[in-house]
């Protein structure tokens, strides 16, 4: 099968870079090994600097509401982080002093909320907090299974039902001026978040759980639908085997679900993600790109790779794929012509600052870029 | 140091990292808290059952079977496969009379068959299906499907002669569905081969592809027919060199996959060569052949990829050859499971949760108001028509209908 394109990894930077090409009439195919790191979102794109105007398009198309609004947002755990691009889920404030009183709801049996840290987080910055719990008839179905009851599953209910825990959230509030609520809000429409912050009296805002991210979830099926309805190819749960390259430039690729029926195209895009969806592998003397065997940095010694110290920058998190300026990932050396490296196989970046995201979207649309200014080559068939 | 290096055991169960995400795409532990979800039941349970088949858990019986959460696995665990290998090891359930009736799709349609306007009158009647209610426990508001009063193979090895004049010739795995209930799917892939000039043949007598055997608990019964079939196959794939082809999502996942996974049983040798037939004809169409299409055929379609065809990543051929079609305006539908899963959405207790795990997919359905839906398994097509209305056909059937005559 044939395409313009065929771009390995599904997740942020493949779906945008796919999105962008499909776009301009060019043809992708996005495979996709298991689902991506969207589902471990924050919300935030962490990116300090202002969208542009094909970015705010991409997510303006795809149905997905962002603000940009360089301040800091409110972590899971009650500390601060700097924050500008985000979902409208996520709450931008000026200082962690955002609040006089705060009032910190979580669903009865809900575990992967931790409101004593948020409190403890907050009264840290002089913030008064009360901690409350809603017990609505709606959620005592997936109660019944506690070590089911996850953000999911949550929102789930909360689509049809969010209106009864705002009536809850009315009688519990008293003097305080903010609401914080766990991110279980819109999994399926997105207009819930906004219609729960019309509906209270006081600012509301929406802080994350533990994975999975109902605003991520969201974020993922939004740009795939997108992707599809532009008439991309996106398949699932294949993965890639091998890659055959000609001249230093890749020809086709063969995957695990299409065997002996390779997937040919003018140009590749490998956005496979870090260690933890497989796009950098280890083992106990090498890190390695599993798909071209491409160049990556890494430091040679197994005990350089890390610092005993926790808390230190890891020389590992800046292991990755290098690549000329053009973002042609090196393959002994040698830059391969019509393959780009996008998102977290990148070496050289610092996923620790949470510039995941930022990153995967500022190269995914550099290399649709540079596919877009190389000419068409007419179909051989 | 004594370091491990790789991390490889069966269905990758020690790659699970405990992320959650096949728990997202889970259609049972939507509607159903009964079922423990699949890294409960999957690769967390299996921690627990290695120790002690003590804590295998009987709820995993609410396991449909439709692999989404392989698909959605990062990590590449079998998650699906750990849980139906855990119910054939560990259960001791003893099948209803009720499940092997289900499960023995070509027993069934054997004794159907002679009598089908008798059998489809009487299955249609309310008081039947109150009777299979109370006795069986199959639910009430569920509808049959109809027997066929005659054979696909028996039409096939009437027009034996015909199809063997072809230069090109290919073997048909038809299933039960094509067989007994549907011949007119397979007299279609006969039409569309026909015109690409490829005869086919019948195996040396296939049996049920033995999946129902398998979800039911009867997991002798379907090695038994995996060894009949494995047989049948090297026949046409050693012996005359042949391709299979199917019409059906769940019996090629069940001939390829599941004969090794769940059942132990070696295929490697006749593996590639079962392949569904819209990716033959892609193929073939990719390679140069040619379909005349009517000018004026005109029709709205919606594709619904069903669970195990996204298993297979095949889907795409399906799509292809649909978009291919001039006349077809193509909608592509969400991927969601329909709620049916074989024989399980025919029992009574699982009923409600069925059309409640299918409710997203009739909803966008109903907003799209396709002239058809098109669909690649005969139980998503019997779901879809009951709780919908619409019509559902195979792609093979409208690639056929919109051929020149």
């Amino acid at each position: 099968m044939r395409f313009d394109t065929v771009i390995i990894g599904g997740g942020l930077a493949g779906l945008t870079a796919g999105i962008c090409l499909q776009q301009e009439g060019r043809s992708c195919a996005i495979v996709s090994t298991g689902q991506n790191a969207l589902h471990f979102f924050s919300g935030s794109f962490e990116s300090v600097e202002a969208p542009t105007p094909r970015m705010s398009d991409l997510f303006t198309q795809a149905g997905i509401a962002v603000h940009y609004s360089p301040g800091v947002r409110l972590m899971p755990l009650g500390t601060f982080r700097p924050a500008a691009l985000s979902l409208s889920d996520v709450t931008l404030a000026e200082t962690p002093k955002f609040a006089r009183k705060v009032l910190i709801v979580n669903f009865l049996g809900y575990q992967d909320f931790f409101t004593t840290f948020l409190a403890d987080g907050l009264e840290r910055e002089g913030m008064s907090c009360r901690i409350a719990t809603l017990d609505l008839p709606e959620t005592g179905q997936i109660m019944s299974s506690p070590s089911e009851m996850r953000s999911v599953q949550i929102a789930r209910v909360m689509d049809r039902a969010w209106e009864k825990a705002v009536q809850e959230v009315r009688i519990l509030l008293k003097d305080e001026d903010t609401v914080i609520l766990p991110q279980v809000f819109g999994l399926n429409d997105s207009s819930v978040p906004e219609r729960v912050r019309q509906a209270i009296p006081a600012r509301v805002i929406f802080v994350g759980t533990l994975p999975p991210s109902v605003p991520g979830i969201r974020t993922q099926q939004l740009l795939k639908r997108r992707f599809e309805v532009l008439g991309g190819t996106y398949l699932s749960g294949d993965e890639v085997l091998q890659a055959h390259l000609h001249d230093g430039a890749v020809h086709s690729i063969v995957t695990r679900n299409l065997g002996s029926h390779y997937l040919e195209a003018d140009h590749f895009i490998l956005a496979s993600g870090g260690f933890f969806s497989k796009g950098l592998k280890s083992n106990p003397f090498q890190v390695s790109e599993p798909v071209f065997g491409l160049d990556v940095r890494q430091a040679g010694d197994r005990s350089a790779w890390y610092d005993p110290d926790f808390k230190a920058d890891q020389p590992y998190l800046q292991f990755g794929v290098e690549t000329d300026e053009a973002l042609h990932p090196l393959l002994g050396g040698r830059p391969v012509r019509n393959l780009y490296a996008i998102g977290s196989v990148l070496g050289g970046t610092r996923p620790e600052l949470g510039t995941g995201a930022g990153l995967a979207l500022r190269s995914a649309f550099a290399a649709a870029d540079g596919i877009l200014e190389s000419p068409v080559i007419p179909n051989e068939a | 140091m004594k370091i491990q290096e790789y991390t490889v055991s069966k269905y990758n169960f020690e790659e699970c990292m405990k992320c959650t995400v096949c728990t997202v795409y889970c259609p049972v532990l939507q509607v159903n808290p009964a079922y423990p979800g699949p890294k409960q039941a999957g690769p967390d349970g299996e921690r627990l059952r290695l120790k002690d088949p003590y804590f295998f858990n009987y709820a995993l019986k609410y396991c449909m079977n439709c692999k989404r959460c392989e698909v959605a696995c990062p990590s590449g665990v079998h998650v699906a496969d750990l849980i139906q290998a855990a119910r054939i090891k560990y259960s001791r359930d003893v099948p209803k009379l009720r499940d092997r009736i289900l499960a023995s799709t070509d027993l069934m349609g054997s004794l159907a068959r002679p009598f089908a306007p008798v059998v489809n009158g009487v299955t249609g009647l309310g008081i039947t299906r109150s009777v299979l209610d109370a006795t069986l426990q199959i639910d009430h508001r569920r509808v049959f499907p109809k027997y066929s009063g005659r054979s696909f193979e028996a039409w096939l090895r009437r027009r034996a002669k015909e199809q063997a004049a072809y230069r090109e010739q290919v073997a048909y795995f038809h299933g039960c569905y094509v067989n007994y209930n549907y011949p007119a799917l397979g007299k279609d892939l006969v039409k569309v081969l026909n015109a690409l000039g490829v005869g086919v043949q019948l195996l040396d007598k296939e049996q049920c592809c033995g999946i129902a055997y398998i979800t039911n608990g009867m997991s002798d019964q379907a090695a038994k027919h995996a060894r009949h079939n494995l047989e049948a196959l090297r026949k046409a794939v050693d012996g005359k060199g042949l391709k299979v082809l199917t019409t059906s999502s769940t019996c090629t996942l069940t001939l390829r996959d599941e004969y090794p996974n769940l059942l132990g049983i070696d295929n490697s040798d006749v593996r590639e060569a079962v392949l569904l037939a819209t990716r033959y004809i892609y193929e073939r169409l990719e390679q140069g052949a040619t379909l005349h299409f009517r000018p004026d055929f005109r029709l709205k379609v919606a594709y619904h990829t069903p669970c195990h065809l996204e298993r297979l990543g095949w889907g795409v051929f399906s799509e292809r050859l649909l978009r291919m079609i001039p006349g077809v305006e193509f909608t592509l539908l969400d991927s969601a499971c329909c709620g049916i899963a074989g024989t399980y959405g025919f029992k009574k207790e699982n009923y409600e949760a069925s059309q409640a795990i299918g409710e997203a997919l009739f909803s966008q359905i109903r907003d799209i108001k396709p002239d058809v839906v098109a669909c690649d398994c005969e139980t998503c097509k019997w779901q879809i028509e009951m709780s919908t209305g619409f019509t559902v056909r195979h792609p093979i059937s409208i690639l056929a209908d919109a051929l020149e005559a």
